[in-house]
């Protein structure tokens, strides 16, 4: 993985592009999400038979014993603490109509997070739990929560806590917009880009455990399980969609806008394939 | 006499610095050289944006290229810019070439 990245980083871009295509190969399709699902689980599980399938929601802190001991004494006074507090405040502040979060989600929205990214056959869209809420704001006449962070963060992470231990449940509905929004994330996480020419999964499928510069590589498996997260780097918490742009640009891609169809897709099928893996959010990282 | 001579002196100066000029124009960049390949390398990183693949290197070439040029130095800014060109193209290469491709590293 170290020699990949070098070699990638001197630049010689094209050369590897050229023996990406000579290595392509064209396997049939067929789009069968529940034999994906079982795949890419087994795939982590075979790769990692000491990591139990609920840990891989820990992210890097599954991949090292060391590094579990570090979470395990974090989690007794978590950094995340101080954005839950403030989430909590949020969802129970009413809005200037008199309305709340509560009135926008299902049970109040209380043990709902494991629900989202859901697929609206109505718009022929998936919403995810960041759309969700900014939809909710919107439509009571207030302004949207910026994407990436604060307000969304924390109102993201009390959402989670509450949905803590419950398996991610995404369901693709019986309509083909669903099926394709699936097929659009599975192709963009697979797919390389940015000068470093990676993609996802070069990283996070292929290289789990290892380490780049100071960080310990996360599996793929169970990936959004602990978002939002906080994370020292970041000297505060960052939602799904800072996660999602910031690994864009570490390729050296352009991110594309927070929330755009593809990240939205990518999500519902990252945590489709991570159905049955509870929700641990929110997360704290090194 | 004497401003004869200061006559022809400063006519020689200018001339050398005319005929100079020429010659650097002749083997260096001007900001025409410069648009045309500044605009020819914002073609293809448009076409690269189109494809949702963009790359943060094409973007900064781009960027001091333009500073290059705003600076005066058009040598500059007709390489940055080709730069810029390349790695734009080699994004588009990318993205055509990952159409199929990715299926390569799939998990099955
Ligand atoms: C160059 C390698 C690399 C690539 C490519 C990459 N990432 Fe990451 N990613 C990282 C690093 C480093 C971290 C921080 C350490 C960690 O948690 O894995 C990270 C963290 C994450 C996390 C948070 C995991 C956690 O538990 O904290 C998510 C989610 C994620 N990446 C998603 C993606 C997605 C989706 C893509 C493709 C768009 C992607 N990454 C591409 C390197 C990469």
């Amino acid at each position: 993985m170290r020699a990949t990245i070098r070699l990638a980083a001197t630049g010689v871009t094209l050369a590897m592009l050229l023996l990406g295509a000579a290595r392509a190969s064209h396997a049939a399709d067929s789009l069968n999400p529940p034999a994906d699902a079982k795949a890419f689980q087994k795939f982590f599980t075979d790769k990692f038979p000491k990591v139990k399938l609920e840990d891989f929601v820990n992210g890097p802190y599954s991949m090292d014993e060391g590094l579990y001991k570090q979470w395990k004494e974090k989690e007794e006074f978590p950094p995340y603490e101080f954005a839950l507090d403030a989430g909590r405040d949020l969802f129970a502040k009413p809005f200037k109509n008199g309305k709340s979060f509560a009135d926008c989600f299902p049970n109040k929205g209380i043990g709902i997070r494991q629900n989202y990214p859901y697929f609206d056959e109505k718009r022929g869209k998936v919403i995810t739990l960041e759309v969700a809420i900014n939809e909710c704001l919107e439509s009571n006449g207030e302004k949207p929560f910026s994407y990436t962070k604060d307000d969304m963060a924390s109102v993201t992470a009390y959402m989670a806590f509450t949905s803590r231990g419950k398996p991610f449940d995404i369901k693709i509905p019986n309509d083909p917009r669903a099926l394709a929004a699936y097929e659009n994330g599975k192709k963009y996480f697979y797919t390389r880009r940015g000068q470093l020419n990676f993609s996802c999964a070069t990283c996070h499928v292929q290289s789990p455990g290892d380490h780049i510069r100071a960080e310990v590589l996360a599996p793929a498996l169970g990936i959004l399980n602990a978002m939002p997260i906080y994370r020292s780097e970041w000297g505060g918490m960052g939602t799904i969609s800072r996660r999602f742009t910031s690994c864009n640009s570490q390729v050296r891609a352009v991110p594309l806008k927070p929330q755009d169809d593809e990240y939205r897709d990518l999500e519902y099928y990252l945590s489709y394939v991570s159905n049955g893996l509870p929700i641990s959010g929110p997360g704290a990282r090194p | 006499m004497r401003n004869s001579v200061i006559r022809i002196s400063v006519f020689c100066a200018m001339s050398v610095l005319l005929a100079s000029g020429a010659i650097s124009a002749w083997a260096a960049s001007t900001e025409a050289d410069y648009k045309a390949a500044y605009s020819a390398a914002e073609t293809a990183n448009n076409e690269a944006g189109k494809l949702r693949n963009q790359w943060t290197t094409t973007v900064s070439a781009l960027k001091d290229a333009k500073k290059a040029a705003e600076g005066g130095d058009f040598d500059k800014a007709v390489a940055l810019s080709k730069h810029a060109e390349a790695l734009a193209k080699a994004s588009i290469f990318q993205s055509t070439e990952q159409k199929d491709a990715w299926k390569a590293m799939e998990i099955k």
